[in-house]
């Protein structure tokens, strides 16, 4: 009897399971049996890829294991992050300084790992904030953000943070075009075309230190650069930028940006504007713009205002700057690993344009010319085109490339991604994705020497595809396997913010280039150190009062302070001594107006207090840190203005109980 | 009756795997806390009475740097009496301790925690696990030479 219930039961799930099947693009149909055990790491065990993917409108970047999917950290760049004091302790703050002042929030699009002859050498990882312009350097050693960097001239930093094969040049090209910094922006809007330059930021990096600094800029005629990536291999020392609005539309950009056939894929070569600016051929504008460094030394970022970049007129240089025809509304433009193919994404178009290197400098060569743009020199399509793909399906945007000679390309309005192979450009594969995909990252897939054997999609829409979390859903990624011929879907996972683009690494190849476990003590040079218990101490300056203190397992010295005073600015400068990996201490005021610190091994943080009311102010940590966490505590003691209590601080100290 | 013979093997067949999974967690625990390779009185680590050699005098710049070292490092947790405050008092470890343990303690707790039955004992009572505070070769044996200060050594 019970067994014919069972039966009954399987036959309705078998029903269940076939009706759905019936339904297009359902999960069932998509994975395959073992796309478990290819995704499963086991507990303890470690990913085979660090992912980095960009945190979009939440300005941070996030870090995930692959193939498993799982959060590894939240790296905070552009936005404020309660949780690790990012931009809310004293040392912090300064690294969210622009020209317009603090600024605590961006919108993170785009992540590229540092490279050197071309492949990924574990260093750093860049990210592009999209609303203030500005572009950031991340240090792998302590998935950190330690550099960001302002760009001037420019708005809506979109076509960023792409890089050169040895990470020469990190690029920024302005999405707006606006009026130059040192130009009157007080002009009619309408006055666009007369009015609006586009600008091209080359930020040189430091071949030891990675420190950033615009080189130069290069300014062009004012249309949207939307993505780009540099040359490599033979076509090293050229970077190409896919631009849209070339029809100069400062209104419903949907349909007026939208008329022509065809907008641009601009050449840039930038070694010889290299060498135009070495000879002194740039000009000096006078702009402003932030430059904040952290040092992990004083534990301390620092932020300069700088006045002045150098600056080259696109069309002043007859042999800078080349625009190459492509259909339609471009998007994605990027380069094969062998550096000779140039694949331009018309999110508007039917096909897939292929450009070739080799025919874009023979084109030039031979002046192979239809007419110029605003002075710049166009060249015709034909002479710059490889081939074509034809019919991958609607709404091409990005491509990756494996080691095999594949291409991957999204295709937002069909929701698939299309495999197909840059020799012959036919089409090999398509996949579904759920949903709208956008950018979609294959390990070292922009490097001359793909690491591939998978494929993540990022996804723009997840509708059904988690349980429903209110009108605000789930973002999500996608992954695939593509070591075989056809792809195969294998793991959804959700990701925070919007996720844009995304790299990814082998994990060795970053846990092994000196990952730091802890800040020494002995190296600390913060200005309110304090290097041992016997040396903290609460010094007043006028209305200012410095708590040097220290936490380790488990309490503060000192913890208990009093004579603090209304109209008092509290500084709590916490050192924590512990030497040991995994051991951060938290630190918290009750009515604090800002946020807790998480201070790691080693390093000093500071918290700014100002008191609102007299009275008894308790502090703990926040971070749950041994057995006895609950008892790291302590007290403040806040009285009124004017008052005589005097200003002391103990730890431990037996005193007479006061009645 | 089908049904049940195939129930059964998988049943087997996940007892057999799950008994696999727990020999193999016993081998290792077994051989982590295996007490004929732990010697109480050395501790574990690269130290052994013959690589740390003690003086019968003090060395009195040794253990000035360090008494600097330990003021950073370790005096948040242990006074230099024999009252415990986070973990015991210094006032004679080096009369209840070997050189060589105390410089294993200092540079490898972790195991030493969980291997040595009275660091268990004093973790009963402390409840804080000695944390490894990254100090090199050389800061170990100068705190070493203070705590050896500590104890009256001349």
């Amino acid at each position: 009897m019970n067994k014919s219930i069972g039966l009954i039961s399987l036959s309705a799930l078998a029903l269940v399971l076939m009706l759905g099947s019936c339904k297009p693009k359902n999960t069932a149909n998509a994975v395959s049996g073992d796309a478990a055990s290819k995704v499963y790491v086991a507990p303890g065990k470690y990913d085979e890829l660090y992912n980095f993917v960009s945190g979009g409108f939440s300005g941070q970047m996030s870090v995930y294991g692959l193939p498993s999917g799982r959060l590894l950290r939240v790296i905070p760049i552009f936005s404020v992050d309660p949780e690790k004091g990012w931009g809310y302790s004293e040392e912090t703050k300064p690294m969210l300084n622009t020209s317009h002042g603090f600024v605590p929030w961006d919108d993170l699009h785009h992540v590229q790992l540092s490279k050197t002859n071309g492949e990924q050498d574990g260093r750093w990882v860049f990210g592009n904030a999209n609303n203030t312009p500005r572009v950031a350097r991340i240090d792998l050693k302590t998935f950190r953000t330690a550099e960001i960097i302002e760009l001037p001239n420019s708005a809506g930093n979109h076509s960023s943070p792409f890089i050169t094969e040895n990470t020469e040049y990190v690029v920024a090209g302005t999405r707006f075009s606006v009026p130059p910094d040192d130009a009157n922006g007080d002009v009619a809007i309408s006055s666009y075309k007369k009015n609006f330059k586009g600008t091209l930021s080359f930020i040189s990096v430091g071949k030891e230190d990675g420190k950033m600094d615009i080189a130069f800029q290069i300014q062009c005629p004012g249309v949207n650069f939307d993505l780009s990536r540099a040359g490599k291999g033979k076509s090293h020392g050229w970077f190409f930028f896919s631009c849209y609005n070339t029809e100069q539309a400062n209104t419903l950009l949907e349909v007026n940006a939208s008329q022509k056939d065809k907008d641009f894929v601009m050449a840039v070569n930038w070694k010889k504007a290299e060498e135009y600016i070495k000879a002194g051929k740039g000009k000096k504008q006078a702009v402003r713009y932030a430059h904040n460094t952290y040092s992990d030394i004083t534990h301390t970022a620092t932020s300069e205002i700088k006045t002045e970049v150098t600056v080259l007129d696109s069309k002043e240089f007859a042999d800078i700057c080349y625009f190459i025809p492509c259909p339609k509304s471009p998007h994605g433009c990027d380069v094969d690993p062998t550096g000779e193919y140039i694949v331009g994404s018309g999110k508007l178009a039917a096909l897939i344009p292929v450009f070739s290197f080799d025919k874009i400098q023979k084109a030039i060569a031979d002046k192979a010319y239809d007419g110029d743009y605003q002075g710049i020199p166009v060249i015709k399509y034909e002479a710059a085109l490889y081939g074509e793909v034809k019919k991958p399906g609607l709404g091409p945007l990005h491509t990756e490339f494996d080691a095999k000679g594949n291409a991957y390309t999204s295709m937002f309005v069909s929701s698939e991604i299309v495999k197909w192979s840059i020799k012959d450009l036919k089409v090999l594969d398509r996949v579904p994705t759920y949903y709208s995909v956008g950018h979609l990252c294959v390990p070292g897939g922009d490097t001359k020497t793909p690491y591939g054997k998978y494929l993540i999609a990022y996804n723009k829409i997840t509708k059904d595809r988690y349980l429903p979390t209110g009108p605000e859903l789930a973002q999500s990624a996608q992954l695939y396997d593509i070591s075989g011929d056809k792809m195969q879907m294998i793991l959804d996972f959700p990701t925070i913010g919007e996720p844009h683009y995304a790299q990814a690494a082998p994990a060795d190849l970053i846990r092994n280039n000196g990952q730091l476990k802890i800040f020494k003590i002995e190296d600390n040079k913060h200005p309110y150190v304090t290097k041992g218990e016997a040396d903290s101490k609460v010094v007043r300056e006028g209305n200012k009062v410095h708590i040097y203190m220290t936490s380790i397992r488990s309490h503060f010295s000192p913890d208990n302070i009093e004579g603090v005073k209304m109209g008092d600015e509290v500084y709590f400068h916490i050192t924590n001594l512990e030497q040991d990996w995994d051991v951060p201490h938290g630190f918290a005021v009750k009515g604090a107006s800002n946020a807790e610190l998480l201070i790691m091994p080693g390093e000093t943080s500071t918290l700014k207090w100002t008191p609102d009311k007299v009275g008894m102010f308790p502090i703990y940590c926040t971070d749950f840190c041994s057995a006895l966490h609950q008892e790291m505590q302590g007290y403040v003691r806040v009285s009124p203005a004017g008052s005589t209590v005097p200003l002391t601080f103990s730890l431990n100290k037996a005193v007479p109980e006061d009645k | 009756m089908r049904k049940s013979i195939s129930f059964t093997i998988i049943l087997g067949v996940t007892l057999l795997y799950a008994c696999g999974g727990n020999t193999s967690t016993a081998a290792a625990t077994t051989e982590n806390s295996n007490p004929s390779t732990y010697d109480p009185n050395r501790g574990e680590g690269k130290f052994t009475p013959e690589n740390v050699t003690v003086g019968a005098a003090l060395d009195v710049t040794m253990a000035t740097t360090g008494e600097a070292i330990a003021g950073t490092k370790c005096t948040s947790c242990h006074k230099l009496t024999g009252e415990k405050l986070v973990g015991p008092g210094w006032k004679a470890v080096t009369e209840r301790r070997k050189p060589e343990w105390i410089m294993n303690f200092i540079t490898n707790p972790d195991p030493m925690i969980d291997k040595d039955p009275a660091v268990q004992a004093a973790l009963e009572l402390c409840l804080v696990r000695m944390p490894n505070q990254s100090l090199s070769d050389v800061d170990a044996r100068n705190v070493l030479e203070f705590m050896r200060k500590n104890d009256g050594v001349k």
